[in-house]
């Protein structure tokens, strides 16, 4: 459903609704939230080239990444940047967001701001003035839409980093009022969940209509594992892992679906999901020297045998096996001269259960439990 | 010979190409002291064969210079040589103190350390030393010289990784992650967990104490090439014993 996620990015907003708001959330578990991230941009990026979505353009605030990597990524996933500047900008909270650096010369001054760039990068330097920071997004974003009513999409690379710098009614606040303005298309962010209170991350569930979490395709339970199998774990979940989406319908539905991911070199690749209960069920058994599963010889043998109660059995005299049976049975076949006088004899050698019943009103011993009645 | 071999399952699970920007995170804990890992990529970082273009800037915030160079001259390295040639740079900042109040401004504490180390780095750039690396031991004590506040010391990794875009440098830390076990939370052991490139653990093995084994490392490697399609992130783990000069790093149950 990353298909269903980014039409509905690309549909946009209705008038006077709300815009379509994404949360991508992961954990250190699974910290593919940024693969996630970039594949969603990617595929607005070439909705908003081809003309198929609503918003004309998109303002990336770019925290934990800087604009040079998104230049480099979108480029190698095959979107054209020659006309990059009329579609899409990044606001750059990456390369200095708390106005530490000086105006030093050195590299610094003229590789970020280069003409050459095909994309255009604002450096903001107050990402503690939520306030300047929206107004800077809505400006960036008018200018890529122009004077119309044509919208724009906006797109944040790290809440977790925008909860580092302000609180959560003042993040609540800023996103609130992107999703809300009238020139917003459509908005997506990511956040790393284990690393904020539940409350926040429920306040930003609440504000987006859709919310992706990545978890990993096995949950480990920690310390009772080996050296071994947490290393497996631990490779596997480098790998891929499941991908959870929940969509909120406008008629208060709510829709769950769910999907596989895999990590690529090219980056991350979505597949229906794949039965792996076998798997799951093999990691959660100790893994011991002996068998602890049964065959299925070994299931019929046992539910043949016959328990040595009065009321179990076939109506025939009860005999308890005692491992003399075979033996004797072994003799009566060898020697043919035996008479059946040998064979009683044998026979009464055997074990048996004789049981005296106290009256004859007594009933059959039952598998009920005598205390069921009791009132306790 | 047998030192050169072992420690190179240690370079091979890096697999580090010193012009590449990358964030290396090392967590051990009281069990299994992971300082040895440091002291191995130092030792690396100074012996490279382009030597002129090699250069380190430590900042220690944990032990005083003769510390470091007891342990590496038993490594076969020479701090004070390199000291005098200006390929290592060494901040001496255990008595370090931001001042209260510190995290709203630019100046004072974390901010001009970063700005110092920016002109450092500009300089070495300079002089044409491309090869760059960053140490800091360790990042609770940097917390501690922050007055506790975490987010100052974020902030002050995040200007840190600007740092190795911008200049291609390798930035190294140590983390204690048993400091962090009583929190629901650990917001900087886990912050560091995603910013790292390569991740070093360092932990007792699950069997408990052993004379021949001092503790497994696992080491997961993001972003290594491995052909076309392939997953790109690669996890090793393996076993170590440190000795007076090296350490051995071997799989387990290949001891003799």
């Amino acid at each position: 459903m990353a298909e269903s996620i980014c039409r509905n990015l690309r549909d946009g907003a209705l008038e006077g609704e709300h815009a379509p708001a994404l949360s991508i959330k992961d954990s250190i578990a699974t910290p593919f939230g940024s693969d996630v991230f970039n594949y969603v941009l990617t595929k607005l990026s070439s909705n908003i080239l081809a003309g198929k979505s609503q918003s004309q353009g998109i303002v990336l605030v770019a925290f934990s990444r800087s604009p040079s990597f998104y230049v480099d990524f979108l480029k190698t996933n095959g979107i054209d940047l020659v006309s990059a500047k009329k579609w899409i900008s990044i606001l750059d909270c990456y390369t200095d967001p708390l106005g530490w650096k000086d105006s030093l010369k050195g590299p610094l001054d003229t590789k970020n701001f280069s003409l050459k760039d095909p994309i255009e990068a604002v450096l903001f330097r107050h990402v503690r003035n939520l306030d300047l920071l929206l107004s800077a997004i809505i400006e960036m974003g008018e200018a890529l839409a122009g004077q119309g009513k044509g919208r724009f999409s906006v797109s944040i690379d790290s809440v977790t980093e925008m909860f580092r710098h302000a609180s959560l009614p003042s993040v609540a606040n800023l996103l609130s009022k992107v999703r809300s303005h009238d020139r917003i298309s459509s908005t997506f962010w990511l956040l790393h969940s284990d690393l904020h209170e539940i409350r926040a991350i429920a306040a930003l569930e609440y504000l987006s209509s859709m919310v992706g979490s990545l978890e990993p395709m096995n949950l480990s339970l920690n310390g009772q594992r080996g050296d071994l199998e947490k290393l497996s774990l631990l490779e596997q979940n480098s790998r891929k892992g499941k991908f959870h989406v929940r969509f909120k319908r406008r008629n208060g539905r709510v829709r769950v679906m769910c999907e596989d991911f895999h990590i690529k070199q090219s980056g991350i690749n979505f597949t229906p999901v794949s039965s792996e209960e076998g798997i799951i069920n093999q990691g959660l058994l100790p893994k011991v020297q002996f068998n602890l599963q049964l065959s299925e010889k070994e299931r019929i043998d046992r539910a043949k045998v016959v328990l040595p109660f009065e009321h179990q059995g076939n109506g025939e005299p009860m005999h308890i096996y005692d491992g003399r049976r075979s033996l004797s049975e072994g003799k009566d076949e060898k020697a043919s001269v035996l008479t059946e006088n040998l064979q009683t004899n044998e026979d009464s050698g055997k074990g048996e259960i004789i049981y005296f019943r106290d009256s004859d009103d007594e009933m059959p011993d039952s598998d009920e439990d005598p205390d069921d009645d009791l009132d306790i | 010979m047998d030192h050169h071999r072992s420690s190179s399952l240690l370079d091979e699970a890096l697999a580090l190409d010193w012009t590449q920007p990358r964030v290396i995170v090392i967590e051990d804990c009281v069990e299994t002291n992971g300082a040895f890992v440091l002291h191995h990529v130092l030792k690396r970082s100074l012996a490279l064969h382009t030597s002129s273009t090699s250069a380190v800037i430590f900042l220690a915030f944990s032990q005083p210079f003769s510390h470091y160079d007891r342990i590496l001259r038993k490594l076969g390295c020479n701090l004070v040589t390199q000291k005098d040639n200006k390929r290592f740079v060494f901040f001496n900042l255990l008595t370090l103190e931001c001042p209260d109040g510190d995290e709203g401004k630019t100046s004072g504490g974390l901010p001009s350390l970063y700005r110092e180390i920016q002109k450092v780095i500009i300089a070495l750039h300079d002089e044409n030393r491309k090869s760059i690396t960053i140490m800091i031991d360790d990042i609770s004590l940097m917390e501690v010289a922050a007055n506790g506040s975490t987010n100052h010391v974020l902030d002050f990794l995040h200007y840190c990784h600007t740092l190795t875009l911008e200049f291609g440098c390798l930035l190294v830390t140590v983390n204690h992650g048993d400091i962090y076990s009583s929190m629901e939370r650990p917001a900087l052991l886990l912050q560091m967990e995603y910013l790292a490139d390569i991740l070093i653990k360092a932990e007792p093995l699950s069997t408990g104490l052993a004379t021949d084994v001092h503790g497994q490392l696992t080491v997961l490697n993001k972003g290594i090439c491995e052909g076309q399609g392939n997953s790109r992130n690669r996890t090793h783990n393996f076993h170590f014993k440190v000795k007076e000069n090296s350490v051995e790093c071997f799989y387990p149950g290949t001891r003799t």
